[in-house]
C-alpha cells in the first residue's frame, strides 16, 4: 500500500515536470490562404517549415511547434490571425506576414506584446521599419524600395532612357517601389515627367495608354498579375511601342507564360527583384535543391515569397540556437542573437540588420529575353550586394525626404 | 426573470474565460451582433435588406479615427466626449440618407441599391487619402482612457460591448412598439394602404434606417477601438457579407439572433482553420453555414426557441400527468 503511495507520488511529480522539460518552442506563421494570394501563401509557409525542417525541428533538444493560421491580404484579418496565435495557441515567436499593409499592422500590434518576437515574412512596405519602428520586430529581408536599387541606373546608363513615364497600383507597396527606382533614376539624371496612379483590380487602362507623353523613352509598370497583363495588353493593342521596365512583381511567371500579343515590348525588358527563380549561384541551386526534396508538389523553385519567409525562419532557428533555445527574461537574449545576426542566404550575400532591424540585402537587376524556341524567360545582369533601407543614402537626408506618396518623390 | 438567466453567464464571462476567449470570441461577437442587429430590424420590420450597415458603422468607425489618436498623421483630434457623439451624429445621418435615396424600393432593387452604396464608399475610402487615408487607412487607434483605465482593457471592452449589445435590443423592442414603429411595420405590410391613410411613407423609412443607422454606429465604434484601427478593408464586400450571413443564420425574427449567429460565425471564423487541413477551412466555414441555413431555416434562434417550447410541452405534460396519478 505504502508503496504504491509513493508510486502514485511519484506518478504525480512526473506529471507535474515532465510537460516542463519537454516546452515546447511554438513558432506561428502567418500567410495569405485564401483568395487570388492562396498558392503563393502557401509557398510562403513552405519557405518558413524549410528552415525549421533543415535545422532538424529541434533546438537544443527542445522541438520547434509551427502553428499556421491564414489572412486574407487585410490587415484586420492579419491582426486577429496574430491575436489568436499569441493568445490562444502561446506561440514565443511570429513569423509573417505576407503583404505590405499587413506588415503594418503586425508591428503596430507588436508594441502591445512585447515579449513576443515579430519576424517579418515577405511584406515589403517601408514604413513597417523605417518609420515609427518597432522593439520586437524584425525584417530579414528588404523593402520594396530596395528590391529596386540598379534598375534606375541601368535603365539610364545601359538603355538610354532619359525620360520615364510611370504606371503603377495605388497603394503603399508601389509607391515604395516607384521611390526605390526614382531615387536612382532621377539623380543619375533621367527625368519622371508623368505619374499615372491606377486602382488595384483596374480593368480599362484605355485613358491611361492615351495620356501617356509621346516623349517619355520608355514606361516603367509597377503593377501586378492581372493588372499587368491587362495593362501591356490594351497598350499593345493601341499601338504602343515604348519599351518597359518592370517592378519586382510586374515580370513573372504569368505574365511570360501569357500568349498575349505584347511579347514584343518585354523582351529586354529590366526588373529589379530580390528573388531570381533559376539565378545560377551555388547557394542558390542548392537551396532550390532542398526546396525540391521537402516539396516534390510545390513551385520548380521557391519564390519570393518561400524566400523571404526561409529568411526569416532561418533567421528565427540560428538566434534561438545561439542562446541554447532559452526565452526567458523576455526574449531580451534571443532578440540580441537576432539583431547581431550573420548569415549567408540563399542568394549568396550576407544578411544582417540595420539599426532599425531592417535587412541588408542583394538585389538583382534582371531582363527579359527570348529563348531559342520562343518563349521568354528572364536572366540576371546585374548583382547590386549589400543595399540597405536608405538605399546608400544619408539616413538624414533620405527620412527628411518624407514618407512616399503619389507625390514623393518627383521629378519632372 | 427570463433576462436575468441571460444576463447572469454573460456577466460572469470576464471572471471565467482568458483574455484570447473574452476578446477574439466573446467580445468580437458582440460587436459584430450589434452592426448585425442594424441589419436585421430594417430585413424584420422595415422588410428590407440592407447591404450599407457595414457603411454606416465604418463612417462612425472613420469619424473615432480621424478625429482621436492615430499613428498615421491624418486628421484632427479631438475628445472622445466630442468624437463619439460626432460619430453616432454621422452614421444617423448617412443612415438617413441611405433610407431616402432607397426609400422606395424594397426587395431586390433595395439590395441592389444598398449594395451599391456600400461598394461606392469602399472604393471612396480606397482612393481619397484627405480624409480616409486611401489604401493604408488608419492604424494606431487607441480607445479612449477613462477615470485611469482604458476601454480597449479586455473586461472593459466587454462589458461596454455588452452593455451596447442590451442598450441596443432594448432600443429595438421599444422602436418596434412605439407607434413610429408600428408605422414603419405598417409601411411594410400594406404601403399603398398606409399612403391611403394620409399617412406618408417616407418618414417612417427614412427613421427606420437613420435608427439602424444608431445602431451599426454603435458597432462601428466599438469595432475601431476593438481592431485599433480602420482601414478600406474594414468596409469591403468581405464585411458586407459577414454580417449578412450572421443575420440570416442567426435569425432575422428576433433580436437576439444577431448574437447568436455571430457567435457562431466568430466561432468558425476562428478555429476552422485548426480542424481542418489549412487549404480546406473556408470549405468547412461554407458547409456548416449551408447545414444551418438549411436546418434552420428561420436562424438558429428559431432553432433554440422551438427547443425552449418543446421542453416546456414535455414538462407541463409530465407535470400534468403527476398531478393526475396524486388526484387519483
Amino acid at each position: 500500500m505504502k508503496r504504491l503511495k509513493i508510486a502514485a507520488t511519484a506518478l504525480a511529480i512526473g506529471a507535474v515536470v515532465a510537460p516542463a522539460q519537454a516546452e515546447d518552442i511554438k513558432i506561428g506563421v502567418i500567410s495569405i490562404l485564401e483568395g487570388a494570394f492562396a498558392s503563393l501563401g502557401q509557398d510562403g509557409i513552405r519557405g518558413a517549415e524549410l528552415a525549421v525542417k533543415e535545422a532538424g525541428g529541434v533546438v537544443d533538444g527542445q522541438s520547434i511547434d509551427v502553428i499556421t493560421m491564414s489572412s486574407d491580404a487585410s490587415p484586420d484579418s492579419a491582426v486577429n490571425a496574430a491575436r489568436k496565435l499569441i493568445e490562444q495557441d502561446n506561440v514565443d515567436i511570429l513569423v509573417g506576414p505576407l503583404s505590405g499593409s499587413e506588415g503594418i499592422a503586425l508591428r503596430d500590434l507588436s508594441k502591445s506584446y512585447p515579449d513576443i518576437t515579430f519576424i517579418n515574412g515577405s511584406s515589403a512596405a517601408q514604413d513597417t521599419t523605417l518609420r515609427d519602428s518597432s522593439e520586437n520586430f524584425f525584417r530579414f529581408g528588404g523593402d520594396g524600395a530596395q528590391w529596386m536599387v540598379g534598375v534606375g541606373q541601368y535603365a539610364y546608363e545601359e538603355m538610354g532612357y532619359k525620360s520615364v513615364a510611370v504606371v503603377a497600383e495605388d497603394y503603399s507597396f508601389p509607391y515604395t517601389q516607384v521611390l526605390g527606382f526614382m531615387s536612382e533614376y532621377c539623380s543619375a539624371g533621367g527625368r519622371v515627367p508623368e505619374k499615372f496612379w491606377t486602382p488595384i483590380g483596374n480593368k480599362d487602362y484605355s485613358s491611361v495608354v492615351y495620356s501617356i507623353p509621346d516623349d517619355v523613352d520608355a514606361i516603367f509598370v509597377a503593377l501586378g498579375g492581372a493588372d499587368a497583363v491587362n495593362f501591356l495588353t490594351q497598350y499593345d493593342q493601341a499601338g504602343g511601342d515604348k519599351p518597359i521596365i518592370g517592378g519586382s512583381i510586374t515580370i513573372d511567371s504569368s505574365i511570360l507564360e501569357s500568349k498575349g500579343p505584347f511579347k514584343n515590348l518585354l523582351i529586354g525588358a529590366p526588373a529589379g527583384t530580390p528573388t531570381v527563380s533559376d539565378y545560377e549561384g551555388d547557394e542558390w541551386i542548392a537551396f532550390t535543391a532542398l526546396y525540391n526534396e521537402a516539396y516534390p508538389d510545390g513551385f520548380s523553385a521557391p519564390s519570393i515569397f518561400a524566400h523571404h519567409y526561409y529568411m526569416g525562419a532561418k533567421a528565427a532557428m540560428l538566434a534561438l540556437d545561439e542562446v541554447d533555445g532559452s526565452l526567458d527574461d523576455g526574449q531580451q537574449a534571443f532578440r540580441a542573437a537576432l539583431t547581431d545576426l550573420e548569415f549567408v542566404t540563399p542568394t549568396g550575400g550576407t544578411m544582417r540588420l540595420d539599426e532599425n532591424r531592417n535587412g541588408i540585402i542583394d538585389n538583382f537587376v534582371t531582363e527579359v529575353y527570348e529563348r531559342e524556341d520562343g518563349s521568354l524567360g528572364t536572366r540576371v545582369v546585374k548583382v547590386v550586394r549589400d543595399v540597405n533601407q536608405v538605399l546608400g543614402q544619408d539616413p538624414e537626408i533620405f527620412l527628411a525626404s518624407g514618407p512616399v506618396s503619389r507625390d514623393n518623390p518627383s521629378c519632372p | 426573470m427570463k433576462a436575468g438567466f441571460l444576463a447572469l453567464p454573460l456577466i460572469a464571462l470576464p471572471f471565467v474565460l482568458n483574455d484570447f476567449w473574452l476578446t477574439q470570441i466573446a467580445t468580437r461577437a458582440l460587436i459584430l451582433g450589434i452592426t448585425a442587429l442594424s441589419l436585421s430590424f430594417l430585413a424584420t420590420y422595415l422588410g428590407v435588406v440592407s447591404f450599407a450597415q457595414i457603411t454606416l458603422a465604418g463612417i462612425a468607425g472613420y469619424t473615432i479615427a480621424y478625429f482621436g489618436p492615430n499613428t498615421v498623421g491624418v486628421g484632427i483630434k479631438l475628445p472622445f466626449w466630442v468624437s463619439i457623439p460626432a460619430a453616432l451624429l454621422f452614421s444617423v445621418t448617412a443612415g438617413a440618407l441611405i433610407g431616402y435615396i432607397a426609400r422606395r424600393s424594397r426587395g431586390i432593387y433595395a439590395i441592389m441599391i444598398t449594395l451599391a452604396i456600400g461598394v461606392a464608399f469602399f472604393y471612396f475610402t480606397r482612393q481619397n487619402y484627405a480624409v480616409f487615408n486611401g489604401w493604408t487607412g488608419f492604424s494606431g487607434i487607441t480607445a479612449p482612457v477613462v477615470a485611469g483605465t482604458s476601454l480597449r482593457d479586455p473586461s472593459t471592452l466587454y462589458f461596454l460591448s455588452l452593455a451596447t449589445a442590451a442598450i441596443a435590443v432594448v432600443l429595438v423592442s421599444l422602436f418596434a412598439r412605439a407607434p413610429l414603429g408600428l408605422a414603419i411595420q405598417a409601411v411594410r405590410d400594406a404601403p399603398s394602404r398606409v399612403m391611403a391613410l394620409g399617412i406618408p411613407v417616407t418618414t417612417p423609412v427614412v427613421a427606420a434606417f437613420a435608427f439602424s443607422g444608431l445602431i451599426a454606429g454603435g458597432g462601428g465604434i466599438l469595432n475601431v477601438w476593438y481592431q485599433e484601427r480602420i482601414s478600406s478593408f474594414s468596409v469591403g464586400l468581405g464585411p458586407i457579407i459577414d454580417v449578412l450571413i450572421i443575420a440570416v443564420i442567426g435569425g432575422l425574427r428576433h433580436p437576439l439572433g444577431a448574437f447568436l449567429g455571430a457567435i457562431v460565425f466568430v466561432l468558425l471564423d476562428t478555429f476552422a482553420v485548426d480542424l481542418i487541413d489549412r487549404d480546406r477551412f473556408n470549405t468547412l466555414i461554407g458547409m456548416v453555414l449551408l447545414i444551418i441555413v438549411m436546418v434552420a431555416p428561420n436562424g438558429l434562434q428559431q432553432l433554440a426557441a422551438d427547443a425552449v417550447a418543446k421542453l416546456r410541452a414535455k414538462e407541463h405534460q409530465s407535470g400534468k400527468s403527476a398531478r393526475i396519478k396524486t388526484n387519483t
